[in-house]
């Protein structure tokens, strides 16, 4: 069992979706032709970096199936189950 | 005496069926031909055995038709009916292949009466939710196309939980499932499922919410009918997916939530995209990264090469220039030459330190001179 933690919306990793919409926006300025050279090596460099995040977090391999027990004192707790 | 055979019917011995071969052909016949269909009927001399199965007749003005409860089905239909009973039954039609008979083999039995009531009271929900706004289009939520972490609202005990997680791991491996268990139908079942969806609200960082059951069992769907359970669902602070598992009845929740799935497996398939499309476009973006920055860099390489080519021509305008003055000013300085006017027979007098010697006078201060001509320097005394 663990204590659910308290969610941080301002900590927490930008989410695949907003990793994927950024870099539709940095290809679509990259395609377009009024960007600066040094501006647009600095939007595919950021490109590379977030192409590999992205990798990084669709190869994430195992599906997390857990259950929401709330206790007697109000509190959440999450449990591993076996899927 | 010869028996006559008429020569335009097969003999007997050609293609002899044996009752038992008959009436199991008609009974996949017509067990084929039917799926589960509810009928409704009379019924009459309901008898219950203390196998726990039920046998009765269900019969209107027409007909009739002899049917079975297995004791399952019998004990969830609660008391045997009364005689004239007026009831809708869920049966599968099929032949009794040992007496050879016609027969239903029934599921489920509702009293006309309470369909009525259940009926009307389903209106009066839909009634008070529709004029609350809660079935409006306008309210419907898109369900995120990358869905990191799904609730999943249902019984621990049916197969929604093991469909729901047996297609995500297949589509989306990289996303958590939080189950949150609620019993299903059965007393109780409005409770619970409120229950949950309130603590469904309490999860941070979800991004969407499944509520249905399994669709093996066509059980009582009343809970995902209640007003309560509809309401909860409403709140929740995320986009919904309700998925009753019942492809002939639409529930409420069907209607409050912001999209309907036909059973759990589907509303899984809408909760989480399929990772192969999610890396195909991953590689679609870095190939079109890779050609964007190409692309700029040829561009600026164009650029730099039209720029240079001015360049160029700018030098060699300013050479052109510089050099035409050069030659003039050459000339100018060839003309101005002393050594021209030397060329004409004319010499010039310098003293040993190579001061120019240019009167008279200039001569009593020294004895040895040179003398400068067109074609070189000769020594020389004054006497």
């Amino acid at each position: 069992m663990m204590p659910m933690a308290e969610a941080d919306p301002g900590s927490s990793a930008p989410s695949l979706a907003d990793e994927l919409a950024r870099l539709e926006e940095i290809v679509r300025k990259l395609e377009a032709e009024d960007v600066e050279l040094d501006a647009a090596l600095a939007l595919f460099e950021e490109g590379v970096a977030r192409l590999r995040a992205a990798r990084e977090r669709l190869a994430a391999a195992e599906l997390k199936v857990q259950s929401v027990i709330e206790e007697a004192g109000g509190e959440i707790r999450l449990t591993d189950l076996d899927g | 005496m010869t028996l006559s055979l008429s020569l335009d019917t097969p003999s007997p011995a050609d293609q002899v069926w044996t009752v038992a071969q008959l009436s199991t052909a008609i009974n996949r016949l017509v067990t084929g031909e039917f799926p589960p269909i509810w009928v409704r009927g009379e019924v009459i001399q309901c008898k219950a055995w203390s196998s726990g199965h039920w046998y009765f007749t269900l019969r209107d003005r027409k007909s009739q038709v002899k049917c079975c409860m297995f004791r399952l089905n019998a004990s969830r239909a609660g008391k045997p009916p009364a005689d004239g009973t007026e009831v809708f039954v869920l049966a599968k039609p099929g032949i009794y292949e040992e007496k050879g008979e016609f027969q239903l083999v029934v599921s489920r039995m509702l009293p006309t009466s309470a369909v009525g009531q259940k009926q009307q009271e389903l209106e009066r929900v839909k009634a008070l939710l529709q004029q609350d706004g809660l079935f409006d289009p306008a309210r419907k939520r898109r369900v995120p196309s990358y869905a990191s972490t799904v609730a999943l609202v249902t019984s621990p005990d049916g197969a929604a939980l093991s469909d729901v997680v047996t297609v995500t791991r297949k589509r989306w491996p990289c996303a958590r499932i939080l189950f949150v268990a609620a019993l299903v139908q059965g007393e109780g079942a409005v409770q619970e499922l409120v229950r949950a969806l309130r603590l469904v609200n309490r999860i941070p960082e979800l991004d969407l919410c499944i509520v249905g059951r399994g669709g093996g069992a066509r059980g009582d769907l009343a809970a995902f009918n209640s007003e309560a359970v509809c309401r909860a669902l409403a709140e929740v602070r995320v986009p919904t997916i309700s998925a009753v598992g019942h492809e002939i009845d639409i529930s409420l929740t069907d209607l409050v939530a912001d999209l309907r799935a036909p059973t759990p497996s589907a509303a899984a398939e809408m909760a989480v995209p399929d990772r192969r499309d999610a890396l195909r476009l991953v590689d679609d973006l870095s190939v079109r990264l890779a050609s964007g920055l190409t692309g700029r860099t040829r561009l600026a390489g164009a650029r730099l090469a039209r720029s240079s080519d001015r360049l160029r021509s700018m030098v060699q305008a300013m050479l052109t220039v510089h050099r035409s003055r050069a030659d003039r000013l050459g000339a100018q300085l060839d003309a101005l030459s002393p050594m021209r006017v030397l060329g004409r027979g004319y010499a010039v007098a310098r003293d040993e330190q190579g001061r120019v010697l240019k009167r008279r006078a200039d001569f009593d201060r020294t004895e040895r001179f040179r003398l400068r001509l067109a074609d070189g320097e000769i020594r020389a005394r004054v006497e």
